[in-house]
C-alpha cells in the first residue's frame, strides 16, 4: 500500500487544481483508501488563487485542511510564496515552472520543476497543464497504481465530454514520461 | 450492489434528503451552502420534486412551514446569517408540530461575519433557534458519510416527533469530499392525519396553528410538547466516544473539530498521555449519558470548539463541577490544528499530574 | 318545516356554526361569508386550504370549515405557495390584512405574485391596523389619524400609502385584480362576483389573482359602522379607485403565461420556441 499522501494543489482560479485534486481523491476512492478533499472556497474562485488540500491515507482522517503537506502542486508564483516552505522534510514539489519564477533550491523537498502550461500548449493541449503537473506528481509519490490513475480519470470526465478523455489521458501519460 | 461515490457533504446531504423521501426544497442562496440548492435545483426536477429559490430565508422556511403543513418531507438549507432569518419560521414550526429539516453550513459571525468555518451557531441551535419556549433536535455530522446519514435519519426523527430537525455542519464539511455510501431510497413515508390537505368531505377541518390566546391553553399544550422532549431525551441521545475506556485527558468536539481532536488525541497518546474523546452527535439531546461514562476515569474535560466557547457551557452543566473544564477554540473562520490541540492535551496533563 | 316554507337564507357550509370574535358592523364578516358562499358554490370546502394571516382574520382558523393553516405575520403567500406546490389539485386561499400583505408580508406578496403561483388572495384594506389596536398601516391615508400617526400620516416622514392593485398590475405572473368594497347590496354582490372569478380562476389554471377589498375599521377609526362606510367612500375610494386593473381573460389570454409571453414578445431569451423560425 502506498504512504499518506498530504497533498495541497494550488493556482490561480480557471487552472483546474480543484479538478486534479479530484482525479487524484478520485483514485484514493478506487483503492478503498481514506480520503479527504477540501477546496479553497470563496471570491477566491471568481479569479483569484484557488487550493486545494486532498489527502490519501489508511487512517480515518483527522483535519482535511492540510498544512504540513508532503507533496506540493503549484501552478503560480503567489501559491509559490504561500506554501513553499510549508512542505515537510523529504516531500515533494511539482512545480509549473512556466508560470513560477522563483523556484526554491531545496536539500529536504525534492523539486520536480517542469514547464507544464508550456507542454501544454506545444502539444495542443491548451487547458491541461493541472493534468500534467498530477502526471508528474504520480511519476515522483506513486499515490496510487497506475491503472487505477488513469480509471480515475475515466470518473472525472462527465460521460457527456468524452472527447475530452483522450486529451486527458494524453496529458497525464506526457507528465508521467516528463 | 451500491457503491461509495466522492461527494462533497453539501451534495451528500442533498442527495440523501431525496432518497428520504423530501420532494420539496426552499432555498436562497449563500456561501458556503450553495452546492446543496444547485444540487436540489438539478435534481428535484428529475424526480418529481419541487425546488424553488425563495425571495428570501424568510419566505423559504414559511414555504418549508407550508409544505410540512400539507404533509410533505421538506428541507431548506442555509448559513449562518440566513439561519437567523429563519428563526421565525422555525419558531412557528415548532409551535404548530411541524416536522421539516433545516441545514446549517455555518459559516463565522457575528453578522455578516464571515464565509469560512465555523461552529458559532451552537447556542442558536440548541438555546434560541427562534423565540419561545422549544428545541429542536440537533444532529453534528462530522464526515461526509454522517452528513448523508443523519440527513436522511432527520426526516424520520422529524415525523416521529413531530419536530423541525437541524442538520448542524459547517464550511469545511460542506466543501469538503470524502467517500459515502449512499442510502437506499424510501418509498413508504409515515401516514399525516394531521396535514392540512382538504378534508374531502370525511373529516373535521384540520387546523395547523401556533396560537392560544388562552394561557391556560397555552401552557398545558408547552408542558405537553416537553414531556415529548423527555421522550426525546432518553431515546435520541447519540454520541461516538474514541479512546475513552481509561481516559483521563477526554476532549468533547463535536463536527469538524471533532476530526481534528480526534488526530490530537492519537498524538497524545502516542506520547503516552491517557486522551480520549466524546464526540457529540446529537447536540440536542446533548448526549449527558455519554459523558457520565467517562465520569470515574476522568480528571479533565478539554472542550474544542471553532468559536469563543458554547457547548463548553452543556459540559460544565453535565459536569456539575465533578471535573474541570477547560476550553480552546478558534474563532473568525479559523480551523484548529491538531498540533495547537495537542498543546493543551500536554498542559492538561501536566496540571493534573500522573 | 312545513310544505309551504322555504330556505331563503343560511349560513354557508363552508362558514362553520362559531361565534366570531370581531368587533360589530366590521366587514370581515361579511367578507367570510362571501368567501365561504364561493366555496360552497364551487363545491370545493373538501379541496380549499386557507392561509390565515396575523391580524383580525388571525383567528378565521376556526371559522371556515376547510383546513386551515396560520401564517407568521406576513408569510400567508409563501405558505400558500408551498402547499400548492405540495397539492396542485387543492385549491389554496390567503386571507390577508393590509399591515400583513403590503408592509411586513409585501416580498413574498410581489414574489407570489411575480411568479404567477395559481392561488386566491384575498386582501381587506381598511388602513389600519385593527388587531393591534389602531396603528398606521401602508395603505393608511396622507394625513390620517392614527394611534401612531397621532397627528396625521406626515408623507414626508411617513411616506405615501401603496396602491396594491396598481403596484400588482405591473407584474406578469398575475392574472387577475380587482378592487372591490362591500358597503352596499350593489357592491357586495359585485364583490361576491369578483372573488368567486378569483377562485374559478385558480380551478381553470388562469393564474394568480387577488381580490382588494376596501374596507373600514369602526372600532379604531372611532366611528359607527354607518359613518365609516361614508369616511371610508368619502376617502378611500378616491384613493383606492374600485375596479379592474388586470384581466388577461378579458385581454383575450387563455392565462398569466400566455398574457407574459406576449408582452415579452420582443426579448428572445424568453421566448427560445422562435429561435431559428
Amino acid at each position: 500500500m502506498a504512504r499518506d499522501l498530504s497533498l495541497i494543489l494550488a493556482g490561480f482560479g480557471g487552472q483546474g487544481v480543484l479538478f486534479a485534486g479530484k482525479i487524484i481523491a478520485t483514485a484514493g476512492l478506487i483503492e478503498d483508501r481514506e480520503v479527504s478533499w477540501l477546496p479553497s472556497y470563496g471570491p477566491e474562485m471568481r479569479g483569484g488563487t484557488a487550493n486545494c488540500s486532498v489527502t490519501l491515507s489508511d487512517d480515518p482522517i483527522g483535519s482535511p485542511l492540510v498544512t504540513a503537506p508532503n507533496a506540493l502542486v503549484v501552478m503560480n508564483q503567489p501559491s509559490m510564496d504561500k506554501f513553499d516552505t510549508a512542505v515537510v522534510p523529504g516531500g515533494v514539489m511539482v512545480v509549473d515552472s512556466t508560470l513560477v519564477q522563483r523556484i526554491p533550491d531545496s536539500e529536504d523537498v525534492c523539486v520536480c520543476a517542469i514547464p507544464a502550461t508550456e507542454m501544454a500548449e506545444e502539444n495542443n493541449m491548451k487547458g491541461l497543464a493541472n493534468v500534467i503537473l498530477v502526471g508528474k506528481l504520480f511519476a515522483e509519490t506513486h499515490f496510487c497504481e497506475e491503472e487505477t490513475l488513469f480509471a480515475a480519470m475515466e470518473k472525472c470526465v462527465p460521460a457527456r465530454k468524452r472527447h475530452l478523455l483522450d486529451a486527458n489521458m494524453a496529458a497525464l501519460k506526457l507528465g508521467m514520461q516528463a | 450492489m451500491a457503491e461509495k461515490v466522492l461527494m462533497k457533504g453539501n451534495e451528500a446531504m442533498a442527495e440523501s434528503a431525496i432518497r428520504a423521501g423530501c420532494r420539496f426544497f426552499f432555498g436562497y442562496p449563500i456561501t458556503p451552502q450553495t452546492e446543496l440548492a444547485a444540487y436540489m435545483s438539478k435534481q428535484m426536477p428529475k424526480c418529481g420534486g419541487t425546488y424553488l429559490q425563495a425571495e428570501s430565508e424568510i419566505a423559504a422556511i414559511n414555504m418549508v412551514y407550508g409544505a410540512s403543513a400539507a404533509g410533505a418531507r421538506v428541507m431548506t438549507s442555509s448559513s449562518s446569517p440566513g439561519i437567523s432569518l429563519k428563526g421565525e419560521g422555525i419558531s412557528y414550526m415548532a409551535g404548530c408540530d411541524l416536522p421539516g429539516v433545516i441545514v446549517n453550513v455555518q459559516r463565522g459571525g457575528p453578522g455578516l461575519g464571515g464565509i469560512q468555518p465555523s461552529q458559532s451557531d451552537y447556542w442558536q441551535a440548541t438555546r434560541a433557534t427562534g423565540h419561545g419556549d422549544f428545541q429542536i433536535m440537533v444532529y453534528a455530522p462530522s464526515t461526509v458519510q454522517e452528513m448523508a446519514d443523519y440527513a436522511y435519519l432527520a426526516f424520520d426523527k422529524a415525523d416521529e416527533y413531530r419536530i423541525p430537525v437541524m442538520i448542524l455542519a459547517d464550511g469545511m464539511l460542506g466543501q469538503m469530499m470524502e467517500p459515502v455510501l449512499m442510502p437506499e431510497p424510501k418509498d413508504e413515508l409515515p401516514e399525516k392525519p394531521w396535514a392540512t390537505t382538504g378534508h374531502k368531505n370525511e373529516r373535521k377541518h384540520n387546523i395547523v396553528d401556533s396560537l392560544y390566546l388562552t394561557p391556560d391553553a397555552l401552557e398545558r399544550l408547552n408542558r405537553e410538547r416537553f414531556e415529548r422532549y423527555e421522550v426525546i431525551k432518553a431515546n435520541e441521545q447519540r454520541a461516538e466516544l474514541f479512546m475513552c475506556d481509561d481516559a483521563e485527558i477526554v476532549l468533547v468536539a463535536f463536527g469538524a473539530s471533532a476530526r481534528i481532536a480526534r488526530s490530537a488525541v492519537v498524538a497524545a497518546r502516542e506520547q503516552g498521555i491517557k486522551a480520549g474523546l466524546i464526540r457529540p452527535i446529537t447536540l440536542w439531546p446533548f448526549p449527558t449519558d455519554a459523558f457520565e461514562s467517562v465520569m470515574d476515569t476522568a480528571r479533565d474535560f478539554l472542550v474544542v470548539e471553532m468559536n469563543m466557547g458554547q457547548m463548553v457551557e452543556d459540559v460544565r452543566l453535565v459536569s456539575e463541577g465533578r471535573v474541570p473544564v477547560e476550553f480552546f477554540g478558534r474563532t473568525g473562520g479559523i480551523i484548529p490544528t491538531p498540533a495547537e490541540v495537542l498543546k493543551r492535551i500536554e498542559a492538561a496533563h501536566e496540571r493534573v499530574g500522573e | 318545516m312545513s310544505a309551504e316554507e322555504k330556505v331563503v337564507f343560511e349560513r354557508p357550509h363552508a362558514l362553520l356554526p362559531v361565534i366570531t370574535n370581531y368587533c360589530p358592523g366590521c366587514p370581515h364578516g361579511i367578507v367570510h361569508r362571501l368567501v365561504a358562499e364561493t366555496i360552497d358554490e364551487l363545491g370545493i370546502e373538501g379541496e380549499t386550504v386557507g392561509v390565515a394571516p396575523v391580524g383580525c382574520a388571525v383567528t378565521s382558523v376556526d371559522f371556515f370549515g376547510c383546513d386551515m393553516i396560520e401564517a407568521a405575520h406576513g408569510r400567508a403567500p409563501a405558505v400558500a405557495t408551498a402547499v400548492k406546490r405540495v397539492h396542485p389539485n387543492n385549491v389554496v386561499f390567503a386571507y390577508q390584512g393590509d399591515g400583513d400583505l403590503a408592509s411586513i408580508g409585501m416580498a413574498e406578496t410581489v414574489h407570489a405574485a411575480t411568479r404567477g403561483e395559481n392561488i386566491t388572495v384575498i386582501f381587506i384594506n381598511n388602513a389600519i391596523y385593527g388587531m393591534t389596536g389602531g396603528q398606521m398601516a401602508p395603505t393608511s391615508l396622507p394625513h390620517q389619524i392614527t394611534q401612531t400617526s397621532p397627528y396625521g400620516r406626515d408623507t414626508t416622514t411617513a411616506g405615501f400609502p401603496i396602491r396594491v392593485s396598481e403596484l400588482l398590475s405591473s407584474l406578469d405572473g398575475v392574472a387577475y385584480l380587482e378592487r372591490v368594497t362591500v358597503d352596499s347590496p350593489k357592491n357586495v354582490r359585485k364583490a361576491k362576483k369578483a372573488i368567486k372569478k378569483a377562485f374559478q380562476n385558480q380551478i381553470d389554471g388562469v393564474g394568480y389573482s387577488l381580490i382588494e377589498v376596501v374596507s373600514t375599521c369602526p372600532t379604531n377609526w372611532g366611528l359607527s359602522p354607518q359613518d365609516s362606510f361614508n369616511w371610508m367612500r368619502e376617502n378611500m375610494l378616491p384613493y383606492y379607485p374600485l375596479g379592474v386593473y388586470k384581466d388577461v381573460v378579458a385581454d383575450g389570454f387563455a392565462n398569466a403565461a400566455e398574457a407574459a409571453a406576449a408582452r415579452s414578445a420582443d426579448c428572445p431569451v424568453a421566448h427560445p420556441e422562435k429561435a431559428g423560425a
